[in-house]
């Protein structure tokens, strides 16, 4: 009785999956680390801000993964893949595993992503896949939210105080060397762009250098000049970062495997 | 055998308004406009809801408040089936909700405001390049500031008011 779309008609069914890991992965592992922040944030409605757009994250999460879960077809819930993949099968952006820094790091990786993840989503309405595009479409109006959220902050703070602008400078200089990877294709983007289950990361580049440009042009920040960019989250090979990040996120289920409550 | 008069889907909807919203107890279920299908499927009863925000946690309460009060009806067999897309807007929500989120002090949400998606078009009307203001849900008064983005749930934004200076939650539009 399901009706036959375009991931059970042409395209390889792993690729489907390594792409729905890889978005699930981004939020799941951003919205972790913006939930470090939960009770330490430098004002109430920053506190407030950043735990009600982890929490966005991670609802998205359980859409992701929960597809790809059912996609796979070997009964794996959204938590048995949050819970139970150690580093190596980890998808998401390096950029997203980043520490948490100073608050002008927070916001500014938050931004770089926020303004990646909103296009991203925007193309995925059009998904061939009709299960993609309807987690799109929700995660969408939220994503437009962030952005319009993290670029006022930047915006604030880069054109801020000399201390402020000075932090946001330095944050952007240090964040820059991990935006690459989000344009980066693999070698099953190009299927599943010729399908229209996905956009080719490429493809977003100048949609991105444009809303980002004019965000810092208005922030006083100088663009960094795009030199050597890191590489491998999405293939599994990930910073010594992402290791304590798990070691937290999945504790519980590790040492008390099936807890539930 | 036994026949069983089934509860017409007009009582449903009724019983259904009946429902509250757990974060804000003011408004029902199907005064946020969540309900999109009720129907018979066999003897069971399937009730469509569609989230309101992705990870929002009432989501689960309202499907076990929504179970919960069709049971005390006496409908034995309930089914919730998720339903994503159309996405849930705020435009939804009924023209009575929106009086009631005024009287419990939550400014509503401005009509032709939602997002979806549509960032920069947005941004232009929420940036004062349009005549589109928030009133103080206590004194009325146009003369509002946003404090922060997000409120004390994922679907409100903080606001203040520049006359009686009391602070507020505003169901920001998605």
């Amino acid at each position: 009785m399901a009706s036959a779309t375009a991931t059970e008609a042409a395209v390889d069914r792993a690729a489907v999956f390594e792409f729905l890991l890889s978005m699930g992965d981004n939020a799941l592992i951003l919205g972790h680390r913006l939930s470090e922040w939960c009770g330490h944030a430098p004002a109430l409605e920053e506190d407030i801000a950043l735990a009600n757009t982890a929490l966005d994250l991670i609802g998205q999460t359980q859409l992701w993964l929960g597809l790809a879960g059912e996609i796979e077809g070997k009964g794996r819930s959204a938590d048995d893949l949050a819970h139970h993949r150690d580093a190596l099968e980890f998808r998401n952006l390096l950029l997203t595993e980043r520490p948490n820094g100073d608050y002008g790091k927070t916001v500014m990786r938050q931004f770089l992503f926020d303004a990646w993840h909103y296009l991203c989503l925007t193309a995925l309405r059009d998904s061939s896949e009709t299960r993609i595009a309807a987690i799109a479409e929700k995660a969408s109006k939220e994503a437009s939210y962030h952005l319009e959220r993290s670029r006022d902050l930047v915006i604030r703070l880069g054109d801020g105080t000399a201390e402020s602008h000075t932090r946001m400078q330095a944050a952007l200089d240090d964040l820059w060397p991990y935006t690459g990877e989000m344009f980066m294709n693999e070698a099953s983007d190009a299927e599943l762009a010729a399908a229209g289950v996905a956009p080719q990361p490429a493809s977003l580049k100048n949609g991105w250098d444009a809303l980002v440009a004019e965000a810092l042009a208005e922030a006083t920040l100088k663009k960094p000049v795009d030199g050597y960019m890191h590489k491998g989250g999405k293939r599994g090979v990930h910073t010594e970062h992402l290791g304590y990040v798990l070691a937290e996120l999945q504790f519980l289920q590790r040492a008390y495997p099936g807890a539930t409550w | 055998m036994v026949t069983v008069t089934r509860p017409s889907i007009k009582d449903i909807w009724r019983w259904l308004a009946e429902v509250p919203d757990p974060e804000i107890p003011v408004i029902s279920v199907t005064d946020l406009g969540i309900v999109r299908d009720v129907a018979w499927d066999g003897d069971t009863l399937v009730v469509t809801v569609t989230p309101t925000y992705s990870g929002c946690p009432a989501t689960t309460v309202i499907n076990l408040d929504i179970e919960r009060a069709l049971n005390e009806k006496g409908i034995e067999s309930v089914r919730l089936e998720r339903q994503l897309s159309p996405a849930w807007t705020t435009d939804w929500i009924s023209a009575e909700g929106r009086e009631k989120l005024k009287a419990y002090g939550i400014a509503p949400p401005v009509d032709g405001t939602a997002a979806d998606g549509r960032l920069l078009e947005r941004a232009e009307r929420l940036s004062g390049r349009s005549n589109l203001t928030i009133a103080c849900p206590r004194c009325g008064s146009t003369r509002t500031e946003k404090i922060s983005q997000f409120g004390s749930t994922p679907c409100k934004a903080s606001y203040r008011c520049s006359d009686c200076l009391e602070p507020f939650d505003y169901f920001k539009c998605i």
